[in-house]
């Protein structure tokens, strides 16, 4: 094996060339090839890569989907984001557990087949949902998961088997990013005499703003790459939606990835970039053929590549980079250490991508619907743009509506459009409660269903998830705030640390032990974590439980002790532990 | 990097200090002898902002002045309430993510952890103890790790790479998982650390450290004993 | 000027914070004109029968026995201060906390080098030992927190004198320390 390692390693870095920003193609090839990346194999791709060990090392136990222990030849990640888990990836583990005989986690001894779990990978429409090697499956339900073992067990193809398949899903298109008349090339014809700085002024005129949901200004941030010196610039589109509830890119990739590539062209054309990259999850994997098709059809049309239309002196590539199972990876710069080959530590910042970013050179980093969006400005104008949604966020936003709802999938809605409205078009009687941007964003509930999806209002990158009436809204806060110890990067102590004792006392939460002076010192330890930490994850890992609490005060009274000290671990548990250990009947009623 | 010529001015407490562009705040306070805690940062090493104990509030928000850059102008806050507040939540975050039992401890009084835990008047550690199962690495003749008492400051990392050239440190992992690699298998007597490598001297709690030097100095005698941590010498 | 009650009590650790505020010296003196000692291995008065002002502990929770005495001492005193690093940390004997109890139990009583037909111990008189050593917060509300191993005599002078003349204690750099 280790030949066959050597050589694989070889011809990878042959094609792509000795640089350590490629050490992400070579570990997946690895790992495609292996089924995981052997520790005998990482001084050999340090030193094709012309890396130390240790850092390649540091990027592969970084990524989820990439491991350095042996793993079966399928592996089974069966998604428990918190709308699987409404809609009963539970019972579908159990059965998972009961067709292998084994646990998640584990591996059976066979070798053939290992069970894992993964976070939110963008089927929550269509929950529950797996990805099985690179096969997405949705809509599993218990008493298909006897046939999908049997299917691999058997050596089946995985795309023949029952629940593989993903369907898109688009329930409402819009004016601006599901237009589907749009040519090829349409806006970028419009720059026909056009000054970079004109274009940039139109996109700047039309108010739009970055639908990744921080609502930065979209011609501000393209005026600063522009504005900015360096080598070169470059232009990339974050295809890593990771927002628990998400699944708009995929549609968008799916439907209209033109639009996209439009988008990212003219921003190329403005800040004077010649390199693009799309950065796509991992769980995207199976879109990246039809992602290649589109730029192979692009190139051939004269709008991408070397020379653009009829711009002699303009051209622009996009490249496809797929990353390895990271929900931080979706921060910007966080985006830019993967692409650079590294672990997904966000960076300090300032400097922000803008001034020094993918290879310390200026870099637009944006949302695939944001790119969308610029291409219908310059193709149709300001103007037109400025006729939808408010005044402070103009345009269309995309909402990835999934939970307890009767039409769960995308819809482009304006800016503006109140809640109460989005969950009557998804069919969402009596909803409790509605989470909206996600784990990081807010949980709203009925109160507050007046309130409008809007920067100036409630911001969102466009998760909706609908908790209807019984369902345990603190159990899900839970989960999210367990998501973010999971996903958080470690780098910095508030987040590391601080995630992982949050977490804790949301268990004791949902269990009815923490008491108020628990509650009080929580909301202290999520001021710290708010406060110290280094980027947005931390910054947002405490909101499920800080909105709830604002939102459904009247849940937390339930669930608090009674007690006005609680002990702060299981008592009962650890003294059956003792009981145990000495072979003596545990004591009663402490 | 932008030249350091450049004097600007700023304010730290309401206290007004000079200092040169190109500097970070945590620099150009350490200049003006005014001491903001911190714990990852090291003098010779370049800042990552790794523990968060310098956070500051600068012009309204949060960041660790070991990383921000200086600016003209800036109004910095610094030793108040609320800051020292979070920080010693840091501090105590930092007490039961590892195993740091001082009483029991071969560098008690010599350790920048429970020093700025001293400066900062912490009494104990108010979270739960996560008390992880952590190695001891003494394959090495002259350098171990005990790796209950690191605190993922990330100065070997940095130092072995930087300095020592050697790159025998990293990082593995995420999240609480996260933690200090050596190499590819874990074992310090398989690389080529030396006793006298940068990496070893600048560890904060000396998890990473020299063999047969404990109890040089007697306990009660140490360099945190009687006078509370300040800012550091450059070597 | 009615005395006050001072109860003192010890659970797991090495009574070294007991032997420390012994170590007031000459101060003990003037320590018995104002306190009387109510439940206190110094008396050996082995329960509470009066409330008590102030409760002063040392030692963490480590087995049913120290739960249970732990409790008392909150509920029979108005002000609970923990003392020395077990009770506010665990201290050493939280060493245990990273290895499985039943593994401690057998090395210590069954495959350890210096035993001979070793046997972890059952007996019903004994309390049952917790899976780990818990700092007293842990379990009961602390008001005050003295720290040190042990806290110096002047620490818990400090802290006594201090609460005797209804102040919070504070701690000079040279009191507060954890080892």
């Amino acid at each position: 094996m280790v030949q066959e390692q050597e050589a694989l390693i070889e011809r990878i870095v042959h094609d792509l060339g000795p640089d350590g920003t490629h050490v992400m193609d070579v570990a997946r090839a690895v790992s495609k090839r292996f089924g995981y990346i052997p520790n005998s194999a990482i001084p050999t791709i340090a030193r094709h890569l012309q890396l130390s060990p240790v850092e390649v090392r540091d990027m592969i136990t970084f990524y989820g989907h990439l491991s350095t222990d042996p793993l079966g030849t399928t592996v089974v990640r069966l998604c428990n984001a918190v709308v699987e888990n409404m809609m009963g990836a539970g019972e579908v583990a159990a059965a998972f557990e009961r067709e292998t005989g084994i646990r998640f986690g584990e591996t059976t001894s066979d070798g053939e087949i290992s069970l894992r779990y993964t976070a939110c990978m963008g089927l929550s429409d269509q929950a529950p949902s797996a990805l099985i090697n690179d096969v997405p499956f949705t809509g599993i339900h218990p008493e298909l998961v006897q046939e999908i073992v049997r299917g691999i067990r058997a050596g089946l193809n995985l795309t023949t088997l029952p629940g593989s398949g993903v369907r898109h899903n688009l329930k409402k298109p819009g004016e601006i990013i599901f237009r589907r008349s749009m040519e090829h090339g349409a806006a970028i014809d419009k720059l026909l005499g056009v000054s970079r700085e004109e274009a940039l002024e139109e996109i700047k005129r039309s108010g739009m703003r970055g639908a990744g949901g921080a609502g930065f200004p979209a011609g501000k941030k393209w005026e600063l790459c522009k504005n900015a010196s360096g080598d070169k610039h470059y232009v990339i589109c974050n295809a890593d939606e990771g927002e628990p509830g998400t699944f708009k890119d995929r549609v968008l990739l799916a439907y209209n990835a033109h639009q996209v590539f439009e988008g990212m062209t003219i921003a190329a054309y403005v800040v004077g970039a010649t390199e693009g990259i799309v950065y796509l999850r991992d769980e995207y994997d199976y879109l990246r053929g039809h992602l290649e098709r589109v730029l192979e059809e692009r190139r051939e049309k004269g709008v991408l590549g070397d020379t653009i239309r009829s711009y002699q002196k303009f051209s622009f590539d996009i490249r496809i980079e797929v990353g390895a199972g990271s929900y931080v990876v979706g921060e910007e710069s966080a985006l830019i250490e993967s692409l650079e080959g590294k672990r997904a530590a966000p960076r300090e910042r300032p400097p922000f991508p803008v001034q020094r970013g993918y290879l310390s050179q200026p870099t637009i980093v944006s949302n695939v619907e944001t790119f969308t969006s610029a291409a219908a400005v310059i193709e149709r104008g300001a103007e037109w743009f400025r006729s939808f949604g408010t005044d402070k966020s103009p345009g269309t936003k995309l909402l990835s509506v999934s939970g307890d709802v009767q039409q769960p999938g995308v819809y482009e809605i304006e800016y503006g459009t109140t809640i109460r409205t989005v969950l009557h078009l998804v069919g969402a009687r009596n909803a409790q409660a509605v989470q909206i941007g996600g784990a990081s964003g807010r949980c709203l509930s009925s109160g507050g269903f007046e309130r409008r999806i809007a920067f100036e209002d409630v911001p969102t990158g466009g998760s909706f998830i609908v908790f209807g009436p019984g369902r345990d809204v603190l159990e899900y806060m839970r989960q999210f705030i367990e998501f973010f110890a999971e996903e958080s990067c470690g780098w910095c102590t508030p987040c590391r640390v601080g995630t992982t004792l949050l977490s804790r006392f949301m268990d004791r939460l949902v269990a009815g032990e923490a008491t108020r002076g628990d509650l009080d010192r929580a909301i202290e330890m999520c001021d710290t974590i708010r406060n110290a930490s280094r980027c947005g994850l931390g910054i947002t890992a405490p909101n499920p439980l800080l909105t709830s609490l604002e939102s459904m005060p009247e849940l937390y009274e339930r669930r608090l002790s009674a007690e006005s000290y609680a002990p702060q671990f299981d008592l009962g548990a650890e003294l059956r532990a003792g009981a145990a250990a000495a072979n003596r009947p545990a004591p009663q009623g402490m | 990097m932008s030249d350091r010529n450049e004097r600007i001015t700023l304010t730290i407490d309401g206290v007004e200090i000079s200092g040169e562009s190109g500097m970070t705040l945590i620099e150009a306070a350490d200049a003006a002898g005014i001491y903001i805690p911190r714990l990852c940062h090291h003098p010779d090493l370049p800042p990552t902002g790794h523990c968060r104990v310098c956070t500051v509030t600068v012009n309204g928000g949060n960041g660790a002045a070991c990383t921000r850059p200086v600016a003209d102008g800036m109004v910095v806050e610094n030793d108040t309430e609320r800051l020292n507040t979070l920080r010693r939540n840091l501090i105590e975050m930092t007490f039961v993510e590892g195993n740091h039992y001082c009483p029991e401890c071969e560098v008690s009084g010599d350790c920048e952890l429970q020093a700025v835990a001293y400066r900062l008047g912490m009494t104990a550690p108010h979270y739960p103890a996560l008390n992880p199962e952590r190695e001891i690495d003494g394959s090495h003749p002259d350098v171990f790790i005990d790796r209950n008492r690191c605190i993922l400051c990330g100065r070997c990392v940095r130092a072995s790479a930087l300095i020592d050239g050697k790159s025998i440190f990293g990082y593995k992992y995420r999240g609480i998982h996260k933690a200090v690699a050596v190499v590819v298998t874990d074992r310090l007597g398989e690389t080529e650390i030396e006793a006298t490598d940068k990496a070893v001297s600048v560890c904060p709690t000396q998890c990473l450290r020299v063999k047969r030097r404990g109890f040089r100095t007697p306990l009660g005698s140490r360099r945190f004993d009687r006078e509370p941590i300040g800012i550091p010498e450059r070597e | 000027m009615a005395k006050s009650i001072v109860a003192t009590g010890h659970f797991t650790g090495c009574f070294g914070c007991h032997m420390s505020l012994l170590d007031i010296d000459e101060r003990i003196l003037e320590l018995v004109e104002l306190v009387e000692f109510d439940k206190s291995p110094i008396n050996d008065k082995k329960e509470f029968d009066r409330p008590v002002d102030i409760g002063i502990i040392e030692g963490g929770v480590s087995n049913e026995e120290n739960v249970e005495v732990l409790r008392a001492f909150r509920a029979n005193c108005r002000i609970l201060v923990a003392i020395g690093a077990c009770a506010l940390t665990g201290g050493v004997p939280a060493m245990r906390n990273t290895v499985p109890l039943r593994e401690c139990l057998e090395e210590a009583f069954v495959t350890g080098p210096t035993v001979v037909d070793g046997m972890i111990p059952n007996d019903p008189e004994l309390p049952i030992l917790l899976e780990r050593v818990h700092p007293c917060r842990d379990l009961v509300k602390i008001d005050y927190e003295i720290p040190g191993c042990p806290p110096s005599a002047d620490a818990l002078w400090e802290a006594l004198s201090a609460l005797l003349e209804g102040r919070e204690p504070v701690l000079s750099y040279e009191q507060l320390k954890y080892d």
